[in-house]
């Protein structure tokens, strides 16, 4: 028999493009429908204020504007802004779709302009007054805990949202038997996600047939409208959310945010469809920010470079209200701070702020790129300290590859991993101890090459069902439906909603693999409400992971069909046959079978009337995993620092990723190499600032330094397979390993260039400035 | 208050009266339906909305409609000729230059601007030549590939 080519595994071309880059995808913004009004929203110009009168008169003049809405209108006719985390003793603030009474951030909307044209709706809410009374501004997350000063929610008192302790008792042994204790100041700075497109909603309102549609940019489009369903006090089967193409999300778009239940209401309200797309000033003052913690952090440490207990002291700089997950991102920081180092004990202390600023949230590796930096920079820093080589503590601390499966003492239970395996494969690609000799040849002539290394690891594809909050109402299963239709065709409905990852390609990978058919056949649908059964969707690297594991267990199903057909067909048992080549054959005699094409002939027109089989060719699948995934590899940063400008020259980054089996090597290099540019973005480039009135400074694209072509250098990649025992396909995931594994590696570089200098730290982004500063400071004392 | 325009986008000419204020973006996308060049910023800085007018890459959402009159514009609607892909679309797609897609239309016709005037560009030039464009997905690198990958096709000859 013909043995057609393997998929699985092979760099296949996406079939996603041929509609993008010919400009026919369509994004929410190009949606246009008829009578459809256009929404712009006024805006809060300050962080903290109370609101006085709002007067509309003047934009309620301008021809073409329908109607103006402020809080007032809203009242009693939805729901909040939902948040589904809970931490234990938080504060959950009220979170209006509108500005109630004070407005606690730039960028809080107050009132909703709807006109016929954007360009009307954005000339009549510039005419929209509004009076403030303004009030201090809390914008440090750790003095915001502090008992004093302004409370930007009154009802509560202060601005601590929680505190938790996670004490033991064998860490505080540690510390008290260690031989040194080292520790460090982390400042995590607060990021702008940033995806290309900007958020965008379009809703419509079919009064007649009580249906509700909305399209909108989103990276959840079930959970959506689950929570829009209740805010609107819709039966959910009234509504339907469909994510058309999107573009990026990196988190930010994992998210039900004021806008998105606001443009839905306009619509039933106006009877007409309503649009409203951000602009990139909205984007960047309210769409959820990312990192923002400050975190204090000790190792103890014995002599030999053991690392036998870590604690930390976490503030975490929440913003004003609460979005989907605000408070429990910061907890995976902590959960993983260890790394892939076998640390026996870690205690903790987190107190989360309200600040005057918009909320953070989820972005690229949530937690685990604060817990890998934390990881990564403590045990450069013991190196430090012990005068030995940072490979050296690694190898020192691995947990060692016959320990899987390998209990934390958080409670998590590490899948598989060969730290030492991807760390010298990334020693030998970049020449590590000849590096190092040209290090010291170089410091004799008053240069400084820096070399960081970072071997990581993350938590993704999230997890058995308990892992995730009760009111998300979903679990960390995910969907998916294989239909093989009357032709022959094959359409696969998954529920997650990939934006750029390329499922519909690796997805038509594993099917062609499965059923011996080809690429061309197989259609993969996504981000439908009203085609797709529930779903979870496209977040924290668990498309490909729980996705493809739903995908194969219907695939299954549907093989296993096919074979009792065959079976009735050909009088043999259905354990003898075998489903593949597009055929399903004896496998004892594998020149003998039936063609699927007469399978599924039997199966749909059924005039054979097999016994104890219904028509029919489909199978829907809910995987829900046993446990989360583990990536991890090694990253490693060269560059040399001019001292005299603080500026860098990259010489190499490698980096060895181990993200389990691979389906599509040209998709995971793209992950890998976006991941990287943004973990480098946080290292290098990138910083939120809100003055001390809490005015966001870095409002726009001229203030605020996303990376462009000539800021990244050129990357080296490789890989190591291990795979994962956890679900059937062997994938961990890889879409936020790069963003995890590069921001320390970098930072360890700058701190390796400098130490002759005596500089111990630079806060992040290491712009040329900071660098130059810290220079001079330490040659200074 | 309007005023009359003709421009030739992607080789048809199109006479309207547009309001003198319309941005050249939108006079694409809302009047023509060419919704293939996107809107990223309002700053001119992240070039989701490049076009070419005259063969020159421009930023459209920082152009006025009436600014273009009587140019010739080309979107990235207007690349494909005759059915086939130009060779920089070629390229990105070969080379997976592209992930969400929101920034390659203006990618591509940056990269088309940039080929013109350096038929045989280092990555060096191309990463400096491609600095007016926002990626937020590819970080990139092969983004870079299919620009090389185009510049050779388009040097054999083909376009």
């Amino acid at each position: 028999m013909p043995v057609t080519p393997k998929m699985v595994g092979a760099r296949i071309k996406r079939r996603e493009d041929p509609r993008l880059i010919t400009g026919r995808a369509t994004y929410v913004d190009d949606i246009r429908l008829p009578g459809m009004l256009h929404l712009s929203l006024v805006r809060s110009m300050y962080a903290h204020a109370r609101l006085g009168a709002i007067d509309a008169t003047a934009a309620r003049a301008i021809g073409g504007v329908v109607a103006v809405f402020t809080a007032a209108d809203l009242k009693g006719q939805t729901g909040p802004v939902p948040c589904v985390a809970e931490i234990p003793g938080m504060k959950l603030p009220h979170h209006p779709i509108l500005a109630e009474g004070k407005v606690r951030h730039v960028g809080e909307p107050i009132a909703a302009v709807v006109a016929t044209s954007r360009y009307v709706a954005r000339d009549a809410a510039d005419l929209v007054e509004v009076e403030y009374d303004p009030l201090d501004a809390v914008v440090d997350p750790e003095r915001a805990v502090e008992a004093g000063g302004a409370v930007i929610h009154e009802e509560f008192g202060d601005n601590v949202a929680f505190h938790t302790e996670a004490p033991s008792p064998e860490a505080d042994r540690a510390f008290r038997e260690a031989d040194r204790v080292v520790k460090l100041r982390i400042v995590q700075q607060r990021l702008i996600p940033m995806a290309m497109e900007p958020r965008a909603t379009v809703a419509q309102w079919a009064s007649g047939d009580r249906q509700l549609t909305v399209w909108s940019s989103t990276q959840i489009p079930h959970l959506y409208r689950t929570q829009l369903a209740e805010a609107l006090h819709l039966p959910e089967n009234r509504v339907r959310v469909i994510a058309p193409e999107v573009g990026g999300g990196f988190g930010a778009k994992l998210n039900v945010y004021r806008e998105e239940i606001l443009v839905p209401w306009l619509a039933m309200k106006l009877g007409k469809p309503v649009k409203w797309t951000q602009s990139r000033r909205e984007d960047f003052a309210a769409t959820t920010h990312g990192r923002g913690q400050v975190d204090y952090v000790e190792a103890a440490v014995k002599q030999d470079g053991t690392v036998t207990a870590i604690r930390a002291k976490v503030f975490v700089d929440l913003g004003a209200y609460f979005q989907f997950f605000t408070p429990m991102i910061s907890g995976f920081s902590t959960m993983l701070m260890h790394g892939c180092y076998r640390v026996p004990a870690l205690s903790s202390e987190q107190f989360g702020a309200f600040t005057n600023k918009m909320a953070t949230d989820a972005y690229r590796g949530a937690g685990r790129p604060e817990a890998a930096f934390m990881a990564e920079r403590l045990m450069d820093e013991v190196a430090r300290e012990l005068g030995m080589d940072p490979v050296a503590v690694r190898r020192k601390n691995f947990i060692p590859k016959d320990a899987f499966p390998y209990a934390t003492p958080a409670g998590l239970t590490f899948d598989s991993g060969d730290y030492e395996k991807a760390l010298d494969k990334a020693l030998e690609i970049v020449g590590y101890d000849e590096l190092r000799k040209e290090q010291q040849e170089l410091r004799k002539q008053g240069r400084y090459l820096g070399i960081g290394v970072s071997t990581y690891l993350e938590i993704c594809g999230l997890g058995p069902s308990v892992m995730l909050p009760p009111k998300l109402k979903a679990g960390g299963w995910e969907s998916c439906t294989v239909r093989i239709e009357p032709s022959g065709a094959v359409t696969v409905l998954t529920g997650i909603s990939p934006h750029g990852q390329g499922q519909e390609t690796s997805f038509a990978q594993i099917v062609a693999d499965s059923l011996g058919v080809g690429m061309d056949e197989v259609l993969v649908v996504h981000g439908d409400t009203a085609t797709v059964q529930s779903g979870v969707g496209t977040f924290g690297s668990r498309g490909t992971a729980l996705g493809g594991s739903a995908l194969r267990m219907s695939l299954e199903k549907i093989k296993s069909k096919m074979k009792t057909i065959a079976s009735h067909m050909m009088e043999a048992p259905p354990d003898a046959l075998d489903v593949g080549e597009g055929k399903v054959f004896l496998k004892s005699d594998p020149s003998k079978g039936l063609t699927l094409a007469q399978v599924i002939d039997a199966a749909y027109n059924f005039k054979a009337g097999i016994p104890n089989i219904e028509p029919g060719l489909d199978a829907t699948s809910f995987y829900e995993p046993t446990n989360c995934l583990y990536p991890f590899g090694t990253h490693i940063a060269v560059f040399e620092v001019d001292p005299e400008t603080g500026r860098i020259q990259w010489r190499r980054y490698v980096a060895v990723d181990d993200c389990g089996n691979v389906i599509n090597p040209m998709l995971v290099e793209g992950q890998v190499h976006g991941g990287i540019a943004q973990g480098l973005a946080q290292a290098l480039y990138e910083g939120v600032v809100y003055d001390e009135n809490g005015q966001l400074v870095t409002g726009t694209l001229m203030d605020y330094a996303v990376p462009r072509a000539h800021m990244i250098p050129h990357l080296e990649l490789d890989s190591t397979v291990t795979p994962t025992p956890v679900n059937p396909l062997g994938v961990k995931g890889v879409g936020e390993a790069g963003t995890i594994g590069s921001t320390p590696a970098v930072v360890n570089a700058m701190l390796d260039a400098l130490a002759p200098l005596g500089v111990k730290s630079i806060d992040m982004p290491l712009w040329p400035e900071k660098v130059w500063r810290a220079i001079q400071e330490a040659k200074r004392s | 208050m309007n005023k009359a325009i003709e421009i030739t986008v992607n080789g048809q000419k199109q006479a309207y009266d547009v309001e003198p204020r319309l941005l050249l973006v939108h006079f694409l996308r809302d009047v023509l339906g060419l919704t293939g060049t996107h809107v990223g910023c309002e700053t001119s800085i992240c070039g989701a909305c490049t076009v070419l007018i005259d063969g020159r890459a421009v930023k459209s959402c920082t152009v006025l409609t009436v600014q273009a009159n009587g140019a010739e514009v080309t979107t990235i609607e207007g690349l494909e000729k005759d059915g086939e892909l130009h060779p920089l679309q070629v390229g990105f797609w070969e080379e997976h230059g592209l992930q969400c897609g929101y920034c390659t239309p203006g990618m591509i016709l940056a990269a088309h601007d940039l080929l013109r005037q350096k038929p045989d560009p280092t990555e060096d030039e191309i990463r400096h030549g491609l600095e007016g464009n926002l990626c937020r997905c590819t970080g990139y690198q092969h983004i870079v590939k299919a620009v090389q990958h185009a510049a050779e096709r388009m040097r054999a000859g083909s376009r």
